[in-house]
């Protein structure tokens, strides 16, 4: 715990102002249900909160093996917080397999729970055990409390209609019960959500709820070891406003939805499953009330060309996807390009190449956004870097590709799609309506008039009377929109759309410093999901008196116009990344700068502790 | 590039735009495109609601010569285009156009799901057997042996079926006809626009460059009656010069056999009567190979179902009607929140 004072609320709790609590166990054991009730109960108790949700990509990888171990780690504070926590304090180990996996990661000192029921020869040795790890001192340097979870969650939902198996199926609720107990959170919102998602099995929801209690009475009444206390942790001191827990899945739909809504145009989502972008066809399919149409298609190019074709006929084409699903849009991308009809990609990153770790994040697309395409073929690209960020990069999204008629890259991460952090709701009326007009003029009409100042090409829609026209992959004649294969034509035509996504930066607001000076010894630069580490690390650094400035990058192209002046404003520049070196190798060539990649391809998010060491040796004389 | 709005009645050339048209001259594509000027006319379709879409190769060239909305995408991928054009907006009369290799070959997957799904779409599958864009290797609908540039000593796989592979998608309506043959294309074009959900047409198109007379053995003038049956529900399947012959089921076995009325004591009675929505029968008509048997055209199978865009939409009305779109700041705001003061 991070508080040495041993300060205590009335009723005799520890006052702590921050913890970090690691659920693991099999992937059949509910610890992502048992993190995500403890996130939402911690987010209702007002502190701020920060999650991060780490499971194999196999639904339910063979029982108590080290690869099926499923984790929810969640970090909650009294003060502002920006990431889920380097070092957990607490882990709470469902099985040998678990132990064996996260104890590593524990803080010297730290409370291990585990469940002694699930610790038999067997479980023991599949973990890769030699010896019981609860016996052999692997755990001397730990605060172990050994609990027989398994026997005491039977013991509860004894006389209720249910099987052993389903009895057994509740034991992550005890753990939550008894978590809730030790860090003071209210049960009640977990036994309101159980009542609703069990509302048709009602035994089942009863067994739950007594195993959530159970566990928290047992808190109350087992007599567990003298230096385990209970902890109240203070609401953190955030600005006014009405909050909710979210995820950067639920705010990217909303985004994109009132992106649409600004636009006046109905959404059409053409995607196919893949992880970890499925769940946003899953929000916006719920949301047909608005309209919103979404096509599960038949496979990546179906769902990116279905996208186009609804934006050719007027919605706004939105397409789900992951790194080796984009790879597979690339050809339909290039279509975007060429016949300029607006059209926003949602690129869930996941760890590459190949199929590489669906599960596990990274930022290791930006190559692929800026550059991989065949031919000349540019596109914007803005990347969020909190789960709150992802409502105003969708947003942005939808107003960029409408008003300059071009596909958009929006680099979200399966990291931001499933962590959980407190939002002060925004008001929708607070973003300017960006209203698309139709071409309608028949006098002088090509498809590829141009407005002066952007460069967008005019959108006529079939339905409209007189404009009838056709476009296509084809080179185009910069005068009339007909095929063309002149050859100063098409120079001229792929200037035009590189000047046309190059205009986006006199859009945008310039390039702002996120902690430290605009100019100094080092600073920092990041993009996408370091934001919360990067920021942390540097301000923590600027607090012990280190000239560390944090610059975090939205728009990646065309990158901010001031962009390059503020980095020369510095003396050293350090690009934390989560790929071998990608942003770091774009700023170079855009800027020629002498910047330096921190890399880091783990499939984990960065430590603040981790980048604290790399900046001090770099600003320490 | 500009058309006025429609006058009263619209000619088959109000149907062509400005554009020259750019195949080889004698390309059967040329007679298609008339053909489906003449049907679009014959309608009284209207060009501004009219979307043409296409993939790549030589008859995804089709979008430019209509005074239409036209959209030439990229290689295979027309019927995916196509289904988000109509699904943004049902009331487009949408077009599909590719060849044998675009649908068949790098597009199959696509022509299989817009069949299956029954989206209002009219699909046309200009068969030519051959790669000519590309300069005459053999394609997916190639009889085993051609001789192309990609396959000198004779190709060595099997070909597929347009129709069959279209009736085994579970394609709703399956016709077939010949590019050059103008009596039965515009008509079983109407019919195929007529049909609400997705319809096949597969038109067999002479390549003059890299495959000409590849159907000359049923389509030369003097082999159309013995070479070619036309189907038509409810009438018996005859052909031939005096319509003497016909197709029956050989007694006690599941296949066609090819019959002369008057011989071996056969009478009209025994002709098969052509059932369109019949779908095992539609298989082993689409399925007939010459010479052994005629070619089938005209409808070979309809049978119609909802299109998958009205079930969208009428789901999308009834979820209207049951649920009320609120604001998103409303939306936002449902489920747990908490207010810090």
């Amino acid at each position: 715990m991070a508080t040495q004072l041993k300060e205590t609320d009335e009723s005799g709790r520890e006052i702590i102002d921050s913890v970090v609590i690691r659920f693991a166990g099999d992937s059949g054991d509910g610890m992502q249900l048992t993190g995500t009730q403890f996130t939402q109960s911690t987010a209702l108790m007002g502190n701020d909160l920060s999650t991060f949700p780490d499971f194999p990509a196999e639904i339910r990888a063979p029982v108590g093996t080290t690869y099926g171990v499923s984790a929810f780690q969640i970090n909650f504070a009294s003060h502002v917080i920006k990431t889920p926590g380097d070092a957990p304090d607490v882990l709470v180990a469902m099985n040998p397999a678990a132990l064996k996996v996260h104890l590593k990661d524990l803080v010297p000192g730290g409370t291990v729970i585990v469940n002694l029921g699930s610790f038999t020869d067997r479980n023991i040795e599949k973990a890769g055990y030699t010896s019981n790890p609860l016996e052999d001192g692997t755990l001397e340097d730990y605060r172990l409390i050994e609990i027989d979870i398994s026997k005491l969650t039977l013991a509860a939902v004894e006389g209720i209609d249910v099987t052993q198996k389903e009895a057994l199926r509740a034991k992550n609720l005890w753990t939550l019960g008894l978590m809730c107990w030790m860090y003071n959170r209210d049960r009640q919102p977990t036994i309101d959500w159980l009542n609703q998602r069990f509302g048709k099995l009602p035994n089942i929801a009863e067994a739950n709820i007594a195993a959530l209690n159970a566990g928290h009475a047992f808190g109350e009444t087992a007599e567990l070891p003298s230096e385990i206390s209970t902890y109240v942790v203070p609401k953190a001191k955030v600005e006014p406003g009405i909050y909710r827990a979210v995820t950067g899945v639920e705010t990217t739909c909303w985004g994109l939805l009132v992106g649409a809504q600004k636009a006046g145009l109905n959404i059409f989502l053409g995607s196919y499953p893949i992880t970890p972008a499925s769940p946003l066809l899953h929000s916006l399919s719920n949301l047909k009330q608005y309209g919103v149409v979404t096509f599960q298609a038949e496979d990546e190019i179906s769902a990116v060309c279905s996208a186009i074709g609804a934006s050719y006929a007027g919605a706004i084409g939105v397409t789900s996807s992951s790194g080796p699903g984009v790879a597979l849009k690339s050809e339909a991308l290039g279509l975007a390009v060429v016949t300029e009809l607006p059209l926003v990609v949602v690129n869930f990153q996941r760890a590459g190449p190949s199929t590489g770790m669906p599960t596990k994040t990274e930022q290791s697309d930006l190559f692929q956004s800026v550059f991989g395409r065949n031919g000349d073929t540019p596109m914007p690209v803005i990347s969020a870097s909190t789960a709150s960020d992802c409502y105003e990069c969708a947003i942005e999204a939808v107003r960029i590709a409408t008003k300059y008629m071009t596909p958009v890259m929006f680099l979200n991460e399966g990291f931001l799609a499933n962590a959980a952090e407190p939002w002060k709701l925004p008001d929708t009326d607070d973003i300017e309506p960006f209203p698309v007009e139709f071409a309608s003029e028949t006098e002088g009409f090509h498809p590829y008039l141009r407005d002066e100042k952007t460069l967008g090409r005019n959108w006529a829609i079939p339905g409209t009377p007189g404009l009838e026209h056709r476009i296509g992959g084809i080179e185009k004649d910069y005068d009339s929109g007909n095929i063309s294969y002149d050859a100063d034509n098409h120079h001229k035509m792929t200037k035009v759309r590189a000047q046309k996504v190059l205009n986006v930066a006199d859009d945008i607001p310039d390039q702002d410093v996120a902690s430290g000076n605009t100019s100094g010894k080092l600073a920092v630069v990041g993009w996408g999901s370091t934001y919360g580490a990067i920021e942390q690390a540097t301000r923590r650094c600027q607090e012990a008196g280190l000239d560390v400035s944090h610059i975090h990058i939205r728009y990646i192209w065309p990158l901010p116009k001031n962009l390059g002046d503020l980095l020369n404003g510095f003396d050293r520049i350090l690009i934390p990344e989560m790929n071998n070196g990608q942003l770091v190798t774009l700023l170079r060539s855009e800027y020629l700068v002498d910047a330096e990649s921190l890399a880091q391809i783990t499939g984990q998010p960065f430590k603040v502790a981790d980048l604290e060491q790399e900046i001090r040796s770099r600003v320490e004389d | 590039m500009n058309v006025q709005s429609p006058p009263e009645a619209l000619k088959p050339n109000d149907f062509a735009s400005d554009q020259e048209v750019r195949w080889c001259p004698g390309c059967g594509d040329y007679a298609i495109v008339k053909a489906v000027q003449r049907s679009l006319a014959n309608m009284g379709a209207d060009p501004k609601n009219t979307v043409f879409v296409s993939g790549i190769g030589c008859a995804a060239r089709f979008p430019y010569y209509m005074a239409t909305y036209g959209f030439h995408t990229i290689h295979g991928r027309a019927p995916a285009v196509a289904s988000g054009v109509k699904l943004a907006n049902p009331e487009l009369d949408v077009w599909v156009i590719g060849g044998d290799g675009d649908m068949l070959s790098i597009g199959g997957n696509h022509t299989l799901h817009v069949l299956r799904r029954n989206i209002d779409v009219q699909v046309l599958l200009f068969n030519n057997e051959i790669y000519g864009l590309t300069k005459g290797q053999y394609s997916p609908t190639s009889k085993v042996g051609t001789r192309s540039p990609s396959t000198p000593a004779g190709s060595v796989d099997s070909p597929v079926s347009a129709c069959v592979f279209a009736l085994g998608c579970n394609a709703r309506f399956v016709g077939r006809s010949v590019d050059t043959n103008q009596k039965v294309l515009p008509g079983l074009l109407q019919e195929a626009k007529e049909n609400k959900g997705a319809s096949f047409v597969e038109i067999l198109q002479n390549c003059i460059v890299y495959n000409d007379g590849v159907y000359s053995s049923f389509t030369d003038k003097a082999n159309v009656a013995d070479g070619q049956i036309l189907c038509k529900h409810g009438e018996p399947l005859v052909f031939g010069k005096e319509s003497e012959k016909g197709l029956r089921l050989t007694p006690g076995k599941m296949e066609l056999e090819v019959v002369t009325i008057g011989e071996d004591g056969v009478t009209e009675d025994d002709i098969l009567v052509h059932d369109e929505t019949n779908r095992p029968l539609a298989l082993m008509l689409a399925g007939m190979q010459p010479p052994d048997f005629p070619v089938a055209m005209g409808v070979i199978f309809r049978d119609p179902g909802q299109a998958y865009d009205e079930a969208v939409y009428s789901q999308i009305d009834e979820i209207k009607e049951n649920t009320e779109a609120i604001p998103v700041n409303d939306l936002m705001h449902k489920g747990k929140t908490w207010t810090v003061v």
